[in-house]
Order: structure tokens, then sequence, then C-alpha cells
């Protein structure tokens, strides 16, 4: 009985007896329609068993829309229950578990695979390779992220969500303050979907430095791939963290040790020290690639090289590295002292300098330009003033003794929001509009582009501003209610306005595609934005082996020069290419995996060891398997690259 | 004197407009009532003036270019010129924010020391020292000197130093009493210092501002600021009417829940001590004398801070 209530909905409501209603029935229709138009064998086939970098990116790109809606979701209703006082739409676990859930959804499970899908889309691409290093890591790496989401997303309705934030403080976190199993979803999705992100992390490192075509150094490599290269630098540095931090928390909650406890010991502070060392370079990870789609939209509408391509690289290095020297601004309010707090306000406001550098270099880029709007470039137009404005609120935070009135405010929920969203995720709208022609051959349409990025900015700054103002007024963040006495209401109202507003503008991105794919023309060039760099240089669809031949590289925008300059980019003859083989133990591995990490999460030991052992099993076998990979023949080669060029 | 002029206008100035802007009524953090709220405000107003400068050289030099660049507004054939960089430029996109930082920098430095001091103006008043300890959802404020304790609200003297002593019986906790002074955390395993001081007479919100489960939001609790006589004719009043606190009496208030306000003589912190040894590099001005409930403080300093 005991272990039934475990299983029990803690909390029960109409909102989660609707979602295990729509789950469920999503689910039927999936399995339903897989089976009528017999497409299983297909989906297993060219999807569930890729190698393929592309499609592997397809697939990143697919998980991270899906988990914008269920955040954005989390959002509004969060916006709807502060909209009036006393409001009573949602309850406080309700609340706690909605923001908890947001804000990881968000992060990990919504902004990361974006920018795994722009560096598996366009990073072989932009360096002249016909894949990543470790194609078949790559599927593992992409399969766990996913497992990882799904766990963690059934949360909702299996046992409970994560209520502490989704920083997750101990004592607060710990088994007497969170005693659903909410907590252990966190640590044990969070933990799979991170050993995903780490192996990306190398497996990309690898493939920047070793498979660069010929001809291309590292200083003329296209920005984008600068980005990623340092972002998994990063990641390669901060995800260890993460894990040995989760396998700390999990400990303490599961096996009763005393790492972040109250008292036997405990420390609570360690927890926060700890999280930030991962979690402040986690926001660089995320905003760096960002910053490489703005760099190489901003050159290609701006019809001018970047300007400072070499001061663009060294800030980037620069930030990366006092990414780690910052964390301890997320708890100046820690009692650390004076001399403590006044080292790392100095660090933080540092980081300003190489970002400002970026703005001003974007700025100067457009200088002597011939600017075409295109939707990418309105949201990177719009990226600028948006982001300068979080950006100085964040220097402003960063004055410790004055952060002692900002910090756990609205204040500084408006300041991250005013990085992340025109920092982060107009990038990646950007960059979707952008790469859509190359992934699927026609162009999204570009009226329901732009109207979608303004009403989006309209619908941002109306949701955003007021809270800096309201938290200057002492509304505390992750308050799920406030007296009309406080004063708060009219903001909050103007807030949720705004929330509403995006939503819409989300919703009309699905309308652009649903659009978009039945009536845009199917008649595009290869090249459909007149762009620089090489991954424009592929066929459209891009062909299974990228390039029939390797291209000769001699700048940062190696089609432009082929272009202008007359550079020949490929030459010689067509040779037998060699690509690797699908495989399907990545995907039944993860598999494995999500049915482990449940068991653990339920202290089923049983299922846990014997699916440890069918982990350990799926290695073994990958090391006794003796696979090659195979030929992709010259005459393929001709059939695929004529028949490409016919269309 | 020179920059305290321009603070002072630039003070005026944002004041004006953010409390135009919030509907005539100030908003709490930018409405000191004493000196570290003071300090913190006039950070904050300085900040904006600085930054606003940045926004606007940004926002002016983007329409600049894009007005001026536009495909649109230009000849057909026009082809934009390859250009790397240019040293001065680089020089000056480094330079000033690097001045603008260094700046900001020296007031965040001074400030500090500043709010982790006595207040300015107050050095030479002997401090009230309150230990303010949160449970969920709850706080409990004990006068170790006057011998009483309060639950969910505070009464302090004007004119005089405030010393809190912070700490928490469950997770962690954010002490705030924006109109005095910024929050500080009350932790379980350590006593953290904060130094406020009210100036003048009246009625403010305090409340915990670090997220800890359910009953958060309400966790609040009314300060009133009140001269130093009526202060110690409310401290006589109590100890003449309120019920002493009992070990009894205090287990029973620290199960989580709400209360309302309420009032003790005595104070918890005889029966069950504040942690101890944690004050890391802030002086205490007075220490209880008291035992450590738990030997779990070793190593401490290691942890970061
Ligand atoms: C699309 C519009 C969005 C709206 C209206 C929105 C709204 C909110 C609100 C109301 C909160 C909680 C404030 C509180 O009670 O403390 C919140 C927290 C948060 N949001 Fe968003 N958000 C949006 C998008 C995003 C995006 C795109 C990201 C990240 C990529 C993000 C990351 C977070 C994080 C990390 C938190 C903190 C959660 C926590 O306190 O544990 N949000 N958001
Ligand atoms: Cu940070
Ligand atoms: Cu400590």
């Amino acid at each position: 009985m005991d272990f039934f209530n475990r299983f029990a909905v803690p909390h029960p409501s109409i909102a989660i007896y609707a979602s295990m209603a729509a789950i469920g029935l999503t689910l039927i229709a999936v399995i339903a329609g897989l089976t009528y138009f017999k497409k299983w064998g297909y989906l297993w086939r060219e999807w569930l068993t890729t190698v393929d970098h592309k499609r592997i990116g397809i697939m990143y790109l697919l998980s991270a829309l899906l988990m914008l809606f269920r955040g954005g979701v989390d959002a509004i209703m969060m916006r709807a229950q502060l909209a009036v006082p006393e409001n009573t739409l949602l309850d406080a676990q309700h609340y706690n578990e909605i923001f908890t859930t947001h804000g990881i959804v968000m992060i990990l499970f919504m902004a990361m695979p974006f920018i795994m899908f722009f560096m598996n889309f366009v990073v072989p691409l932009q360096i002249g390779a016909r894949d990543v290093a470790f194609p078949r890591l790559n599927a593992l790496s992409f399969w766990l992220f996913f497992m990882g989401a799904m766990l963690f997303n059934i949360s909702f309705v299996v046992g409970g969500s994560p209520d502490a934030g989704w920083t997750s403080y101990f004592p607060l976190a710990g088994n007497e303050f969170s005693e659903s199993v909410g907590t252990n979803y966190y640590m044990i999705a969070i933990q799979i979907a991170g050993i995903g992100t780490l192996m990306t992390g190398i497996n990309f490192i690898t493939t920047i430095l070793k498979m660069r075509a010929p001809g291309m150094t590292l200083m003329k490599m296209p920005m984008f791939t600068w980005s990623a290269l340092i972002a998994n630098v990063i990641i390669v540095f901060a995800f260890p963290v993460l894990a040995v931090l989760l396998a700390m928390g999990t400990l303490d909650r599961q096996f009763g040790t005393n790492f972040f406890t109250m008292d036997n010991g405990g420390m609570d502070m360690l927890w926060a020290n700890i999280f930030w060392v991962w979690g402040h370079p986690e926001v660089y990870i995320l905003i760096l690639p960002a910053f490489g789609i703005y760099s190489e939209i901003i050159s290609t509408f701006a019809r001018r090289n970047l300007y400072g391509y070499t001061s663009m690289v060294g800030s980037m290095v620069i930030i990366s590295l006092l990414s780690f020297l910052v964390w301890a601004h997320h708890f100046f309010t820690m009692g650390q002292g004076a001399l403590t707090n006044s080292i790392f306000s100095i660090t933080t406001m540092a980081i300003a300098v190489p970002t400002g550098v970026k703005i001003f270099n974007w700025l100067l880029t457009l200088r002597k330009g011939k600017i075409v709007f295109t939707t990418p470039m309105l949201y990177s137009m719009l990226f600028i003033p948006l982001f300068t404005l979080g950006g100085v609120t964040g220097v402003m935070l960063a004055m410790s003794a004055a952060d002692y009135q900002y910090h756990n405010t609205m204040f500084l929920v408006a300041h991250f929001h005013n990085v992340i969203i025109p920092g982060v995720v107009y990038a990646m709208l950007a960059g979707l509009h952008y790469y859509w022609p190359k992934m699927f051959g026609f162009m999204l349409n570009e009226r329901i582009g732009k109207w979608t990025a303004w009403l989006m900015s309209i619908g941002f700054i109306l949701a955003f501003m007021p809270m800096y103002i309201s938290g200057l007024d002492g509304q505390a963040r992750r308050m799920y209610t406030y007296s009309e006495s406080a004063g708060f209401g009219p903001m909050n109202m103007v807030s949720f306005v705004g929330a509403a507003i995006m939503a819409i503008s989300f919703v009309l991105i699905v309308y652009n595609i649903y659009y978009s794919t039945r009536y845009e023309s199917r008649d595009i060039s290869n090249d459909p934005w007149d762009a620089r760099t090489l991954e424009w240089s592929t066929h459209t669809p891009v062909p299974e082996y990228n390039f029939a031949i390797l291209p000769d590289v001699r700048s940062n925008e190696a089609l432009w020069d082929a272009k202008k300059n007359g550079h020949v980019l490929f030459k010689g003859e067509y040779e037998k290419i060699h690509m690797p083989n699908n495989s399907g133990i990545p995907f039944i591995m993860s598999c494995i995996f999500f049915v482990w990490g449940f068991s653990f999460i339920f202290s089923l030991w049983i299922p846990v060891v014997v699916t440890t052992l069918g982990i350990f099993g799926c290695m073994a076998l990958r090391s006794f398997e003796q696979d090659h990979g195979r030929y992709i023949s010259v005459k393929e080669i001709e059939e695929t690259e004529t028949n490409l060029r016919g269309a | 004197m020179y920059k305290k002029g321009i603070k002072v206008v630039l003070f005026s100035v944002f004041f004006t407009i953010i409390t135009v802007l919030a509907g005539c009524e100030p908003l709490l953090v930018l409405d000191p009532k004493g000196p570290q709220a003071e300090r913190q405000a006039s950070d904050i107003l300085l900040s904006i003036g600085i930054m606003s400068l940045i926004v606007i050289a940004v926002f002016s030099m983007l329409v600049y270019m894009l007005v001026k660049y536009r495909a649109s507004k230009q000849r057909p054939d026009y082809e934009p010129p390859h250009i790397e960089g240019n040293l001065w430029v680089e020089v000056i996109m480094v330079g000033i924010p690097v001045l603008i930082v260094a700046f900001l920098s020296y007031i965040s430095v001074q400030s500090n020391y500043i709010v982790e001091a006595k207040p300015k103006g107050y050095e030479d008043t002997k401090p009230l020292v309150v230990y303010a300890s949160s449970s969920n959802w709850k706080w409990h404020f004990s006068y170790p000197e006057e011998g009483i304790e309060t639950v969910n609200y505070l009464y302090i003297p004007t004119d005089r130093a405030l010393e809190f002593k912070l700490y928490s019986h469950g997770p962690i906790t954010s002490f705030w009493i924006p109109q005095l002074g910024g929050q500080k955390y009350a932790m379980a395993d350590m006593v953290t210092t904060l130094h406020l001081a009210a100036d003048v007479p009246g009625e403010f919100m305090g409340r915990n501002a670090n997220f800890s489960g359910k009953g958060f939001a309400e966790n609040t609790f009314n300060v009133t600021a009140m001269s130093q006589d009526e202060f110690d004719d409310w401290v006589k009043e109590v100890k003449e009417t309120a019920k002493p606190i009992t070990e009894k009496k205090f287990e029973e208030l620290l199960e989580p829940g709400h209360l309302g306000q309420q009032t003790y003589t005595g104070t918890h912190l005889e029966f069950s001590p504040p942690p101890t040894g944690h004050n890391h590099s802030e002086e205490s001005t007075e220490t209880p004398e008291t035992e450590s409930h738990t030997d779990s403080h070793d190593g401490h300093e290691s942890a970061g801070h």
C-alpha cells in the first residue's frame, strides 16, 4: 500500500488529471497512427537508429520545441496565478512545482537541446566535415538527453514534481522538507541528461579540432563554430561538477548521507556553492552559441564580413574563463563578508567588458553594410537593444551591496529573462528561420515570421519590464500570491497581458510551420539567403555524406570567397566515402536508462540492479562488436549529385 | 563633495522618474528610512544613471546604422567593403567600459564595507542586538538584553544601531526589511549578522525573501520603529503582561504553520541556543554564553565563504 501511495498523485487536481488524459491520448494516437500508416519500420530505420548528425540535430530541435511549449504553459499558468492579488487558481504546492519545473525545463530541456540542435546540424557543415567525430556516441548523447527529459516530464503525473526551485537549495530539497519523490526526479533525470551533454561536449571538441576541412585553420573557422568550440570546453569543465553534485544530493535523499543536511556535519551552503560552480558557466554554455548564431546572421544580412573577428574570438575566450570565477554572486547575501563580496562583485562586472566588445562589433558590422531585413535579421536587430537592457541590469546586480536589495526579487527574475529571452530564445528562433530551408528545402513564411518577432517583443516588454518595478517595490520571487495591500496588482496584471501576447506569438510559430509546409515554394536554391559560410555550399537537402568532395578553405567566409573571388571550393575527383552504420544500441541503452532512472527514483532496487546489468551489457556488446561501417561508392555519389543538381 | 553633488542630482532625477512611473507611491527600496537602505538606494540610482548612458549609446548607434545602411536606401550596385577592424576603435571599445566598470567597482567595494559595518552616523550608539530566527513559516525575534521575545513582529528604537543575528530552524530563509536595508540569509548551521538602523519612526514591511516551501508567500512580519523612550515603555509593558516562553511552548511554535503576532518574556536562546562559531568575517558585538547543540561546524570556513 505504501508502494501504491508513492505512485498515486500526491496533489490531485483537474490540471493533473487533464494532463494524464492528454498524455495518454497522445500516446495512443501516435501508436495508432504509426501502425495504421505502417511507419514503424521507417521510424526505426530512419530515425531511432540513425547516427547522421543532421537527423540527430532535427530530433533535438523537435524535443526543444516540444519542451518550449511545456515550459511556456507553465509560464502562463504562473503569470495567470499572479495576475491578481489573492488568486486561487493554483495552490502553493502547485505553484512551487510549476516554477521549479518551468525553470528546469526551460534551461535544461529547452535551451540546451536547442543549442545542441544547432551544433549538430551546423558545425559539421560549417567546418566541411562529413559527420561528427563519434557518430554513435552522438546518438547516445541525444537519446540520453531525451530519456532524461521524458523522465522529468512524467514527474507531473507520477509521484509529484520537484518543488524546491530549479536551484534546489538544501535543506529545503532534503527529505525533511521535500517529502515526495519530486526532488528524486530532479536528481536522476538531470543526471541522465547531463551525462549525454558531457559526451556531446567531448564529441564536438574532438570534431572541431580534428575534422576541419583542408585549409581551415583555427582562425579561419566561422564564428558559430568558434562559439560552439568554446561552449563545449565549458561543458567539459562544468558538467562533471553537476554530476558530482547530483550524486551527492541523491545520496543524501536516498541513502541517508549528510552532505547538505542541517545536522550531522551537513553544510547547506556547500550545495549552493557547487550548484553555481556549474550553474553560472551553464548560462554561458547557452549564450555563447547564441552569440555565434547572431554573428552569422548579422554578417550575412548586413552583406559584410564580421567586424573584429579576432576580438570576437578573444572576448569569448575571456568570457569562458571569467564564467568560472563569478559563482558567488548568486549568494552575496550568505554572510560571506565584504572582502569576498568585493572580489566577486568585480569579477562579475568584468564580464560586461568582453560582452560589450561583442555588442559594439555587431553594431560596427552593420556600418557600411547593405542591410536586408529578413526574419532572422529582425530577431537579431531586436536582440541588440533588448539584450543590452538585460546586460546593464546585470551590472547593477553585480554591485553586491545593492544586490542585498535585488536578491530573490522580481528584479532578478526580470533581469535573467531579459538576457535569456532576447539572448538565447531569439537566437534560436532567428537560427530556426535561417536554417529551416537547409533542413527542409523550403522557407518559413517571412510575413508571419516578422509578425511573430514584433509581437513577441511587445509581449516581452510588457511581461518583464513591470517586474523590475515590482521587484524594487519589494515583491519577492517565488511567491505564489500576495495581498491586495502590497500594491503589486497592476504591475502583475500588465505582466500577464504581456505573457499572453508572447503565448500568441509562440502559437504563430507553429502556425507558420504549418502554413509554410503547405504553401511555401519548394523551388529554392542551395543558398537562398546569399550567405557566406560553408554550410550553404552544400546541396539542399543535404546528402547523407554532406560533401561529395571535401572543400578547400582559404578564409573564414569560404563560400563568399568562392562567390566573389572565384576561389574553387571543390577540387578533384569523387572518391568512395566511408560512413558509419546505423545502430539500435544507443536507443535501446537509453530506454534501459529510462527504466533505471524511474526505478531509482522510487527506490525499486531489484529493477535498478537488473537495468544496471542491462546498461553494462549494452556497453559490453559494443566492445565486442565488429562494425567497420560501410562505403558509399563513386557511382552512388555521382547519381546523388546529378539528382540534386537537377533539382 | 562634487561627486556627492552629482549623486544627489541623479538621485533626485531618477527618484522622480521612477516614482511617477510607479504611480506616485514610492517604491519601497527607493524610499529608504535608514542609512543602509539609503546607501543602497543611492548606489541603485547611480548605477541606473550610468547604465542609461550605455543604453542610450547602444540604441542610438543601432538606429543610426539601421537608418543609414538599409539596403533600400542604397544604390543597387553598392558593394559593402571588407573591414577587418581597427586598433583605435577597439581600444575605445574596451577602454570606456573598463573605466565604467572600474568606477562602479570602486563604489561597490566601498558600499560593501559600509553595509557590513555599524550604520553611518550611529557608530557611537550601543547597538540593540536582536536574534531573528526563522522557522516554517514565521519569525522569532529574541531581545536577549531586554529578556523578551516576539513572534512575527518587531519593535525597534529609532536613532540607534540595530544588530540582527540571523539563523534558521529549518530551510534557508532571508531576512529583509526593504526600507531599512537589504536582506541577508538565515541558515541552520551558522549565524549571520545584519546591521541596520532606522532614522524615523514608522511601520515597515519585513519578510522572508528566500523561498522556503509552501508557506513562503505569507512569511512576513511587521516592523514598527519608535523613539527609544517608547521602546523602553513597550519593553516594560511586555515584561509586566506577557507570559514566559517555555521550552515546551517554543517546541509548539516551531511546528510548521502560520501564527499571528505573539509576545513572551524571556528568550528561547536560553534553552535552544543559536548555532555557534560561524560569524565568518563579520565581527560581533555580543555573543551570549551559549553552547553548541551540535558539533557539526568544523571545516565550515572552507565552504567557500
Ligand atoms: C516565455 C515567457 C516566459 C515567462 C512569461 C516566464 C515567466 C516566469 C515566471 C513568472 C517565473 C517565476 C517567478 C517566480 O515566482 O519566482 C519564472 C521563473 C524562471 N524562468 Fe521563466 N518565463 C518565460 C520564459 C523563460 C525562458 C525562455 C527561460 C529559460 C530559457 C526561463 C527560465 C526561468 C528560470 C530559470 C526561472 C526560475 C525558476 C525558479 O525560480 O526556480 N523562463 N519565469
Ligand atoms: Cu551567475
Ligand atoms: Cu558557513
